[in-house]
C-alpha cells in the first residue's frame, strides 16, 4: 500500500449527547508511524474522540478510515481485525484489579491471540521490564503499585501486543513532574519500538512537546490548528497561544451553566 | 449584563431568532425556571413522562438481556470465567442460603404446630413443611438472599470497572465485555440457583424435622415417611426451574444495573441498589407468574 494512504483519517466527525454538540466536524489525517498530539481544554471531546476510532462510541456523522477502510460501523470479526489493531493507555490506567499484574499485560495475548499462559507470562515480564520494572512486579496485583507503576504497567499492557496504533489518554495526569517526564520517555522509546503510529491527547503542554512530531488544537469540536509541534510557539492563533500559556483572558472563554 | 443562570450572549444564543433577545424575551427566559417547575406540577406530564421513562427503561433492559443471552450462545466462550463465577456464586453463597432455609424450615414447622393443632391436624405438618420449602420458601428464600448477596456483589464490580473505564479497556484489549464480563456471569447463576436451591429444599426439610422430633417430640421415622407420601415430582422440578428463572433475574439485573452505571462512587451506589431491589421484585413477580403456570390445573 502507498504510504500516501493516512494511517488514520478523519473528515466531518460528529458526535452529540442530548443537546450537547462535542464534536461539529472534526477532521484529522495521522501518518503511518507519525506521533499526533491533541490539544484542548477539558470537555472539548478529546477522550469522546478516541472513543468514536475504537467503536466504544458511534459517532453521529462524518467518516473514519484506518488504513484507508471505513471503520464505522463494523460489526463481528471485521470489529475484532479492527480493534486487534490498536493498544491504548488510559488515564486512570484502567487496570483490571482482580488480576495480577502479569495477566493484566498479557491479556490481549492470552484472551484474544490465544497465546499459552505460560509463554504469555513470559512476555509479560519482557515487555514489564522494556518499561523499568522488574519481574517480581508481575507478582503483584495493581492495588499494591504506585500511580507512576500503574501508569507503566498500563504502558506495558498497551504495547503488549505490538499494536499498529497506539492510544494515549492523558498520560501524564496525576503523575508528578519527574515521573511524568519518566513516562513520556517511555512513551517516545516503545512507540519508536513497535514502530507505532500514535494519538495521544492531553493538556499538558509538556508531555505533548516530547512526545509528538504534530500538534493539533480541539476546541468546540473541531481542529482549529494543527502543524509541527516547533511551529506552537508562533502559530499566529490566539487560541494556540492562549492555551499553550495557560492564560486566563483571551478568546477561550470557560463554559458558564446555560438554561 | 449578567443573568442568574449565564449571561445576555448565551440567552442570545438560545433565543430562536438572530435578533437581539427583547425586554420581553429576556423577561420570559430569566422566569424560565418557574415555567419548568409549573411543567413539572403538571400531573399529566409527570405521568406521561413516567410512563415515557418506564417504557424506554424497559426497550434498554430487553435489548441488553438479548444482546447478553445472544453471546452465551456464540464463542468464544470464558470457562475460567464461567467457572469462577460458578464458585463465587454457588459455593460461597451456600452459608447464607443453608442458614436461611434451616430457620425457615424450623419456623414453618414450629407455626404450623401452633396453628394445625387447633383442629388436630399435626399429622399433616411434614406434609406442608416438605410442600411449603420445595415448591415456595425454598426458591423464593434463596432467591432473595442470593439476590442481596450476589446482585449487590456484581453490580459493584461492574460498576465500578465502568467508572474506571475498566470495561472500555477490555474492548482496546480486543475483547468482548457481553462475552467476558456478563455471559459467564449469566450461565452460572442460571445453572447455579436450581442446584443451590436442591441444597436449600434439603436442609429447610431437615430444619423441620429436627423441631418436630426434638422439640414437638414427632417420630422421627414417621415424619420422614409423612414427608415423602405427598411430595411429587413436580414439587421439586417446579422449584428448581423457579431457581434457574431467579438466577438469570438476578445476575442479569446485577450485570445491568452495573454495566450501565455512571458517575462515579454514587453511580456506583445508585447502581448497586437498584440492582437488589429490581432483582427482589422480579423475583417475587416472576414467582407468582411462574406458580401459576406451573399449578394452573390444580
Amino acid at each position: 500500500m502507498s504510504d500516501a494512504v493516512p494511517k488514520i483519517q478523519i473528515h466531518g466527525l460528529k458526535k452529540s449527547f442530548g443537546d450537547k454538540h462535542v464534536l461539529r466536524g472534526l477532521d484529522l489525517s495521522i501518518g503511518k508511524a507519525e506521533s499526533v498530539v491533541v490539544i484542548g481544554g477539558s470537555g472539548t471531546g478529546k477522550s469522546v474522540l478516541l472513543k468514536c476510532i475504537l467503536g466504544i462510541l458511534e459517532p453521529d456523522a462524518g467518516s473514519i478510515k484506518i488504513d484507508g477502510v471505513e471503520a464505522t460501523k463494523l460489526s463481528g470479526s471485521a470489529r475484532d481485525a479492527h480493534l486487534a489493531k490498536f493498544g491504548m493507555l488510559f488515564q486512570g490506567s484502567a487496570l483490571f484489579d482482580s488480576l495480577p499484574v502479569w495477566h493484566n499485560v498479557a491479556f490481549k495475548l492470552i484472551q484474544a491471540q490465544g497465546m499459552p499462559r505460560k509463554q504469555a507470562k513470559e512476555r509479560a515480564i519482557a515487555t514489564l521490564a522494556s518499561v523499568g520494572l522488574s519481574p517480581a512486579v508481575g507478582d503483584l496485583m495493581p492495588v499494591e503499585l504506585s500511580g507512576g507503576m500503574q501508569k507503566r504497567v498500563a504502558l506495558a499492557r498497551a504495547i503488549a501486543a505490538k499494536p499498529e496504533i497506539i492510544f494515549f489518554d492523558e498520560p501524564t495526569t496525576g503523575l508528578d513532574p519527574i515521573m511524568a517526564d519518566v513516562i513520556n520517555e517511555l512513551i517516545v522509546k516503545c512507540v519508536r519500538e513497535v514502530g507505532a503510529t500514535a494519538l495521544s491527547i492531553t493538556h499538558d503542554m509538556a508531555s505533548a512537546r516530547k512526545i509528538s512530531d504534530r500538534i493539533a488544537m480541539l476546541h468546540e469540536g473541531r481542529i482549529i490548528w494543527q502543524g509541527p509541534k516547533g511551529d506552537i510557539d508562533h502559530s499566529g492563533n490566539p487560541y494556540v497561544d492562549q492555551f499553550i500559556h495557560g492564560r486566563a483572558e483571551g478568546p477561550i472563554r470557560m463554559q458558564v451553566k446555560r438554561f | 449584563m449578567t443573568l442568574p443562570y449565564g449571561t445576555v450572549s448565551d440567552v442570545a444564543c438560545l433565543a430562536p431568532t438572530l435578533t437581539p433577545p427583547s425586554p420581553l424575551d429576556t423577561l420570559r427566559l430569566l422566569l424560565l425556571p418557574s415555567h419548568r417547575l409549573v411543567q413539572i406540577m403538571n400531573p399529566f406530564a409527570l405521568i406521561g413522562r413516567t410512563f415515557l421513562e418506564f417504557l424506554s427503561a424497559t426497550g434498554r433492559l430487553a435489548w441488553f438481556a438479548g444482546t447478553s443471552v445472544m453471546h452465551c450462545f456464540r464463542p468464544p466462550f470464558y470457562f475460567r470465567q464461567i467457572g469462577r463465577q460458578v464458585v463465587d456464586i454457588g459455593y460461597f453463597s451456600l452459608p447464607v442460603v443453608g442458614l436461611t432455609a434451616l430457620f425457615t424450615g424450623m419456623v414453618l414447622a414450629l407455626q404450623s404446630h401452633s396453628g394445625f393443632s387447633r383442629f388436630d391436624a399435626e399429622s399433616a405438618i411434614p406434609t406442608v413443611v416438605v410442600l411449603s420449602i420445595t415448591r415456595e420458601l425454598g426458591p423464593v428464600m434463596a432467591g432473595l438472599m442470593v439476590a442481596g448477596r450476589i446482585g449487590a456483589a456484581i453490580a459493584a464490580e461492574l460498576g465500578t470497572m465502568r467508572v474506571t473505564e475498566q470495561i472500555d479497556a477490555l474492548t482496546t484489549l480486543s475483547t468482548n465485555p457481553y462475552k467476558y464480563l456478563i455471559a459467564p456471569r449469566l450461565i452460572a447463576g442460571t445453572l447455579v440457583m436450581p442446584v443451590l436451591v436442591l441444597v436449600a429444599d434439603i436442609i429447610g426439610v431437615f430444619g423441620g424435622f429436627l423441631v418436630c422430633v426434638y422439640r414437638l417430640q414427632f417420630n422421627a421415622a414417621n415424619y420422614i415417611s409423612q414427608s415423602w407420601q405427598y411430595l411429587e415430582h413436580r414439587d421439586v422440578a417446579s422449584g428448581l426451574w423457579k431457581a434457574a428463572v431467579f438466577g438469570f433475574i438476578i445476575t442479569l439485573m446485577g450485570c445491568y444495573n452495573g454495566f450501565n452505571s455512571k458517575g462515579g462512587a454514587q453511580g456506583v451506589g445508585a447502581a448497586t441498589t437498584n440492582a437488589v431491589v429490581t432483582a427482589s421484585i422480579l423475583i417475587l413477580v416472576s414467582n407468582y407468574l411462574l406458580t401459576g403456570l406451573f399449578f394452573a390445573d390444580k
